[in-house]
């Protein structure tokens, strides 16, 4: 995969699609601006200032100030951080468990297959908001917390993935040639299937993290999420909610924050499983994130 | 077909002690327990009255299969105990009362969705790149991108606040007793547009999508060329042959989307201060509400299972294939 020529032909193939081109460089400025926020943010995010209660957008507060006097742009900069990193955190805890999980019912089918997949089922019968509500009723709500919660209750969809391409990848001539040498089952997943089924679980995971970012500001906007003094794009709507009436620019510009963020992230998603695999194109149009509630 | 359904039937029971199951572990996520006089543990303190009430009520001082096993029998007698605030009713009363509200607004707009995605899917598959297919596809990402509390919020500036055209909050205006039936039914439609129109978007989006990439795979078949070659007009070619092949893996996505609607509930219930399910969910969060919050649970879950069952059902029907094959692939 990672073989130069196999990766200019990769870009070759992406670099067609202009929108998910133009979706990459957004998504990439935003880790950038997430990264840099504390350097970028051009006032204390977390300092309030009670002659500027609810000013409106102005050239020294662009997007205005919120109920404390804090300026929102800057609480919107420092927000993406907490987002992004919760977005990508609980991805990668569903990717983990949703890989290990499809591959042991993929490879050894049979009773662990039908265990697994009734698992699988299972999940998915619970509203994920509701399911999310009850299990953070009972915890303390925290960065992590909700970056657990949101990772234990979103694999499903990695699993029944990976569990696919084993199923079809554990026939193939190379996997029976390897295992017919003695190749231990560990070195035959992880060395031979594994790889070759790489590219539909990095395009699954590009559209997990939008839709963990929805799920996440869902939360945090019902004030279950992460709780302040920490600005989360959720969390700058819930304070927005209630002086709507007299301060839209604390809706507008979180909400459009991440209206943009999401859009990039499947934008670009879709644009990847385009240029890696034709097939998949072929399989499911625009299936992109949806916060799975 | 009877076949079919008992055998679906027998299917989703594992599904439902899962559901208990998964209950019963979440319960056993609470602070302060299972060590009698543990309140202390995990940062959070539970009040005492609230952890002796929790011992009491699970059984919690009990060994944990015995825990499981009286909870379960007082489940399936639909005994979710008392509500933990203040007025202590039952929690299964509760419920009863939100349910109608919640089940009403998702079925409203589970019609909706399907009815507008259909012809919305069809329409952009047989004209794939003109202008309509390009501004529905440009729509149908914005409309997934969009989080469904913010549209919310946008709508309520702009049609309640600034034009004054809409109620936001509830059901029914304050009002409500003093107006003649007529208006009655009026002020209640008048009150749904804002939720059933924001819930429906991020549904409506994806399974016009899902329609119109349905019917581009149906379209290129044989069967569709054998139509045109008989002489067939175009609308009876669409219409009828390709629609029909077309809708089948549409029902099945129907049921699996099922819970995420249900789901938006929460949000859109919370927003527009909707007595449903979804806000009785928040207000047992906010109030540590135990009990309510199980049987709410419970009731979703079991809710959503019934309705995919429905939807496996529905497929059945509509497809030999699945009945009489017996395996399904997803």
């Amino acid at each position: 995969m990672a073989a130069p020529g196999a990766l200019r032909a990769f870009w070759r193939v992406f670099a067609r699609n202009q929108l998910a081109v133009v979706a990459a460089a957004v998504v990439a400025v935003l880790a950038l601006a997430a990264m840099l926020a504390p350097a970028l943010a051009p006032w204390d995010a977390h300092k309030p200032d009670t002659r500027k209660i609810l000013a409106g957008p102005s050239g020294s507060h662009w997007f205005g100030t919120d109920q404390l006097g804090r300026d929102v742009l800057s609480r919107v900069l420092h927000g993406s951080r907490v987002s992004l990193a919760v977005g990508f955190v609980s991805v990668g805890i569903a990717t983990a468990i949703g890989v290990l999980l499809g591959a042991a019912a993929g490879y050894h089918g049979g009773t662990m297959d039908a265990v697994i997949m009734r698992l699988v089922d299972l999940m998915l019968v619970f509203p994920r908001f509701f399911l999310l509500l009850a299990v953070l009723a009972f915890l303390q709500p925290s960065i992590w917390t909700i970056m657990t919660v949101i990772g234990l209750t979103g694999w499903m969809g990695v699993a029944r993935l990976v569990r696919a391409e084993f199923l079809s990848l554990r026939e193939r001539e190379f996997v029976i040639w390897s295992e017919s040498i003695g190749a231990s089952a560990w070195r035959v997943v992880f060395r031979h299937i594994l790889p070759n089924a790489l590219a539909p679980v990095l395009v699954a995971m590009t559209l997990g993290v939008p839709a963990a970012i929805l799920t996440e500001s869902g939360l945090s906007f019902l004030g279950l999420g992460v709780q302040p003094p920490y600005a989360t794009w959720g969390n700058i709507l819930n304070d927005g909610k209630d002086s709507i009436e007299i301060a839209w620019w604390m809706t507008v510009y979180p909400g459009l924050a991440i209206l943009i963020t999401v859009l990039a992230y499947n934008l670009f998603g879709e644009g990847l499983r385009d240029a890696l695999d034709p097939r998949l194109r072929q399989a499911r149009g625009g299936r992109a994130a949806r916060p799975g509630r | 077909m009877v076949l079919f359904a008992l055998r679906r039937l027998i299917l989703s029971i594992p599904l439902l002690v899962g559901i208990t199951f998964v209950s019963f572990v979440v319960i056993h996520l609470a602070p302060g327990e299972p060590i009698p006089g543990g309140e202390e543990e995990m940062g959070r303190q539970l009040p005492r009255e609230v952890v002796e009430k929790l011992r009491e009520v699970y059984g919690l001082d009990k060994p944990i299969h015995v825990q499981y096993w009286l909870w379960l029998t007082r489940i399936v007698r639909l005994d979710f105990g008392r509500s933990f605030q203040p007025d202590g009713r039952p929690v299964l009363t509760k419920i009863a009362e939100r349910l109608p509200v919640t089940l009403f607004l998702n079925v409203l707009e589970l019609a909706i969705i399907l009815v507008l995605a259909v012809p919305i899917g069809v329409l952009s598959a047989t004209r794939q790149y003109s202008l309509f297919d390009k501004v529905t596809t440009v729509l149908v990402f914005v409309g997934f991108a969009t989080p469904d509390f913010w549209l919310a919020l946008l709508l309520m500036i702009l049609f309640g606040v600034q034009l004054g055209w809409l109620p936001i909050s509830g059901l029914r205006s304050l009002n409500w007793e003093y107006l003649s039936f007529w208006q009655q039914q009026w002020d209640f439609l008048a009150h749904l547009v804002l939720p059933v129109f924001v819930a429906t978007v991020g549904g409506l989006a994806g399974l016009s999508r899902y329609m119109r990439q349905s019917m581009l795979e149906v379209v290129r078949q044989d069967f569709v060329q054998t139509a045109r070659a008989k002489g067939l007009a175009e609308r009876v070619v669409i219409g009828k042959h390709a629609l029909r092949n077309a809708l089948l893996p549409v029902v099945t996505i129907l049921g699996l989307s099922l819970p995420g609607l249900i789901g938006g509930s929460v949000i859109i219930e919370s927003i527009f201060a909707i007595p449903g399910m979804g806000q009785l969910m928040v207000q047992g969060v906010f109030a540590r509400d135990y009990p309510l919050i199980m049987g709410n649970l419970v009731i979703v879950a079991t809710l959503t299972l019934v309705a995919n069952l429905f939807a496996d059902l529905l497929y059945g029907l509509v497809d030999p294939r699945i009945r009489l094959g017996g395996r399904r692939r997803r």
